[in-house]
């Protein structure tokens, strides 16, 4: 049965077990076109946790009042309300991020990671427990973001955050910095994270196996029965 | 002439798939067989242009005239839901082979981001009516030139012996950045 997860748990889930990007594969439109440096990737996952946080808060406080037919509709309102703060906020404090962000600050309403974690959580929890849970996905989301555009820009431009890192006599990879580099760039990050899960099931099958001897036995009588 | 290179840079040039990464939920997500693959990039089409009409008409008819521009974001992406919703009941009740062919995909385009993306990059770069709509007719058809081109090789690739942690996701999206890098090769043909 599924127990209630603790509060801290609930955070925790976000950033690993359930990471938006690298498990559930939600919300890949920003996090390909902005990670061209590690710094528009911090600053979109902000901006998307924002909107997240903000828009998991009114929702699960409306969440008994929206009939079911008409919730999809209603949260998008709410989702594009807060969008245009963050648009708007961003244009007059930070002109030169919000250009290069450009228009994918408003696609952060049609962001599936968004609207999927409304519709599977914060519509059936309290706004604390949402609230949390919004935190830790706006967590793992940036932690996604920024070391997707850690890598781009260190491969594609030698720099971290603005600053040098490698040295000059290495060669620039521009396909880093181009849309190819992103979806390559994930793609291996998904494969190693994959080998990784991979291997530390075995290990902890083969623990269980070395616990419990009885185990393949189990299973060799099902295999012949 | 200028409407020929505006078709052209938003299907080859600026792929919104594969340059400016819209679309890209559905274009993981439904590329997994032509059959399917095919009518979603069709049903995006359609919507994409009936979305460049109609956001275009009420960009400059009702929010620049009353000056609340910043209110675009609420009324594109509310036009866009109640759009699809009305597009489905009308393909129901006038062609139901259609609709079965179409059906599924339909409510799916509502949060497809190269729909909203389409309106904004319209208000972008002002565009007037006719350019609209080549823009939404171009980026319909990149959209379903990409899809169906990923499509097609991920069908070829169900044969391939893919290393155990690269199935799935990872290889599709090595995949994708190969097909980018081939669309690299437009770029510079045409500069709208």
């Amino acid at each position: 049965m599924k127990k209630q997860l603790t509060l801290f748990n609930e955070y925790k889930k976000g950033i690993w077990d359930q990471n938006p990007v690298f498990k559930m594969l939600l919300g890949l439109c920003p996090v390909l076109a902005v990670t061209v440096s590690a710094m528009n990737g911090i600053a979109m996952a902000l901006a998307t946790t924002f909107v997240l946080t903000f828009s998991s808060f009114i929702i699960s406080l409306i969440r008994k009042l929206v009939p079911t037919q008409v919730r999809i509709a209603s949260y998008i309102l709410i989702i594009a309300t807060f969008v245009t703060v963050v648009d708007l906020v961003m244009r007059a404090q930070f002109p030169a991020l919000s250009k290069e962000l450009g228009p994918y600050i408003p696609l952060i309403v049609v962001n599936c990671l968004i609207l999927g974690r409304q519709e599977a959580f914060s519509s059936k929890n309290n706004p604390l427990r949402s609230v949390v849970d919004a935190l830790g996905m706006g967590t793992g989301f940036l932690i996604a973001l920024a070391s997707l555009g850690g890598i781009r820009e260190i491969l594609g431009s030698r720099t971290l955050l603005g600053l040098q890192v490698l040295p000059d006599m290495f060669e620039p990879w521009l396909v880093m910095i181009l849309p190819a580099g992103a979806f390559l760039t994930l793609g291996v990050m998904l494969g190693f994270l994959n080998y990784l899960t991979l291997r530390n099931k075995r290990k902890t099958d083969e623990a269980q196996l070395a616990h419990h001897p009885e185990l393949p036995i189990i299973d060799t009588s099902i295999r012949q029965g | 002439m200028e409407l020929i290179l505006i078709f052209l840079s938003a299907a080859l040039v600026n792929n919104f798939v594969l340059a400016y990464f819209l679309g890209i939920c559905p274009f993981v997500g439904v590329s997994n067989k032509l059959s399917s693959a095919v009518p979603m990039g069709l049903a995006t089409t359609f919507v994409m242009v009936i979305t460049a009409i109609v956001t275009w008409l009420i960009y400059h008819l009702i929010l620049v005239p009353y000056e609340v521009e910043y209110l675009q974001y609420v009324s594109f992406i509310l036009v866009i839901a109640s759009l699809v919703q009305f597009v489905e009941m009308f393909v129901r009740k006038v062609s139901q082979p259609l609709y079965r062919a179409l059906g599924i995909f339909l409510p799916l385009i509502t949060t497809n981001c190269s729909i909203l993306g389409l309106a904004l990059f319209m208000v972008l770069k002002e565009y007037s009516f006719v350019e609209g709509i080549f823009y939404g007719v171009g980026a319909g058809a990149g959209f379903t030139l990409a899809i169906t081109a990923m499509a097609g090789i991920r069908e070829e690739l169900e044969l391939a012996d893919v290393p155990k942690s690269f199935r799935g996701a990872p290889i599709t999206m090595v995949v994708a950045g190969l097909l980018a890098l081939a669309f690299m090769g437009f770029a510079g043909m045409i500069t709208v």
